[in-house]
């Protein structure tokens, strides 16, 4: 026998199951009079650098229905490229911009609706820059451990073609699942959780 | 970059450690038919973290209301409170590599004591508590610790198989410090028959990994004549040592 290592092992996921929206968006399944509103709702205000941009997000499950019970957080950089972190050693971010939201799937359209701006571009660990993309991470009943995936977006065609992380799928085909077409003042994206257009997702 | 606040120790920024997706349940437990057509199939793709992974959002105390670590009382008329075993749960957040995690948002939800939820989805016929919302969050302290009170909730059926039931427990959502931490689990309460029975619960492969969500009865914790006690420690993805890490130029 050699010593022991002495670490713990990360807590096991569960699924959040179909009530999430009593935790984490209690206001949005009339619990109100807890907080005064949902943690996550509103991610920009008059001061917020950066372009609007609406995001409209559906997930769908292996037989193309969108989930109507899920709940999406995303996390972005400002319009910089800096994060709202004490982890972003690069500079201040803007104060009037978070970066982080969360939307609960609508209950009748399965779309999750958030106004963000667009980010700037991150640099990736050997200094390149990423393309623009915004993070996501879903849960659901359903879904054992929560699902990391990115946005980048459609009009951004040069950036995405040098991305470092789009670089490394190796069926190109499966590039476009991670690219939000752009309509109007949104980007539409939708999350195909299986088939033949299963989105690309990450173990990072 | 924003300050920690009472705190003078340089940020980590370090990745963090590879997750052991054996230790998780799979994204594919048909025995939890949810899952079925909602697991993606086809492989992950693996990357060291970036910065979009290694940076997350900070919550600040102040967000807080006064009642919001107290399910007994958030949602309940003035002078009532919830019906049920009441109940204080407490615990520390931890990383992997055993150091205690500050600032961490927590927020749970759960079942009323008779196993109902506040939620037009479910039907089950035991009744609401009118003094019950289900819903709380706290944000640990310097050590990782936090607490909250609340009652016990009831074990529920729910349509998987005919007769499929979920032991109690309560589901916690929780932020580290960068978001590759983001993690969402529930509790299990020590000596439940039904989480060895639980299609969810059974979806995790390692014994060892089912008693690490099961809260342990803390005798020393209680408050006499008021309420029973448990603990449950939360542990979040460790980050590497950057000591010796042979950055590129640029980074
Ligand atoms: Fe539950």
């Amino acid at each position: 026998m050699a010593q022991s290592l002495d670490r713990l092992r990360e807590s096991p996921s569960q699924t959040a199951g179909p009530y999430v929206h009593i935790g984490l968006t209690p206001n949005f399944c009339s619990i109100s009079g807890v907080y005064a509103t949902d943690l996550g709702t509103t991610m920009v205000n008059d001061k917020t650098k950066g372009e609007r941009i609406g995001l409209k997000i559906r997930v769908l499950d292996g037989t193309g229905t969108p989930l109507k019970d899920a709940l999406i957080e995303i996390w972005q950089a400002d319009a910089d490229g800096l994060y709202n972190s004490p982890a972003e050693l690069r500079g201040a971010a803007d104060p009037n911009f978070q970066g982080w939201g969360r939307c609960p799937t609508d209950m009748e359209t399965g779309v999750c609706a958030f106004e963000t701006i667009k980010p700037g571009r991150v640099p990736f660990r050997d200094g390149r820059l990423m393309a623009p993309h915004i993070t996501l991470w879903i849960v659901a009943r359903g879904i054992n451990l929560g699902l990391h995936t990115r946005l980048y977006f459609s009009d951004e065609e040069e950036a995405n073609a040098g991305d470092p992380i789009l670089a490394r799928i190796e069926h190109r085909i499966r590039v476009p699942t991670l690219v939000a077409e752009r309509q109007g003042n949104a980007y539409v994206f939708d999350v195909h959780l299986q088939g033949e257009r299963e989105t690309v997702f990450f173990d990072s | 970059m924003p300050a920690e606040s009472g705190s003078n120790r340089r940020p980590e920024t370090a990745a963090f450690f590879q997750r052991d997706r054996t230790w998780h349940p799979p994204a594919l437990t048909p025995g939890y038919k949810s899952s079925v057509l909602r697991s993606p199939q086809k492989a992950l793709l693996s990357f060291d973290n970036t910065q979009s992974e290694i940076a997350g959002p900070v919550f600040g105390h102040a967000m807080l209301g006064e009642l919001d670590a107290d399910l007994i009382h958030n949602f309940a008329k003035p002078g009532e409170s919830a019906i049920g075993e009441r109940i204080i749960v407490h615990g520390r957040v931890l990383d992997e590599r055993g150091v205690g995690v500050p600032g961490v948002l927590i927020e749970f939800w759960q079942a009323n004591a008779g196993g109902r939820y506040r939620h037009k989805k479910d039907g089950y016929l035991a009744p609401l508590d009118p003094n019950f919302g289900g819903c709380g969050r706290t944000i640990t302290g310097d050590d990782g610790g936090y607490a909250f009170r609340t009652v016990k909730p009831g074990p529920y059926p729910w349509p998987n198989g005919p007769n499929d039931w979920r032991p109690a427990h309560i589901h916690f959502s929780v932020f580290g410090h960068g978001f590759a931490q983001r993690l969402i689990t529930q509790m299990y309460f020590e000596g439940d028959p039904l989480i060895w029975k639980c299609p969810i619960v059974r979806g995790i492969a390692d014994k060892a990994a089912i008693e690490a969500l099961t809260a342990i009865l803390d005798t020393q914790a209680t408050i006499p004549m008021d309420a029973l006690a448990y603990k449950f420690d939360i542990v979040l993805r460790g980050r590497r040592s950057s000591l010796f890490e042979n950055r590129l130029e640029g980074n």
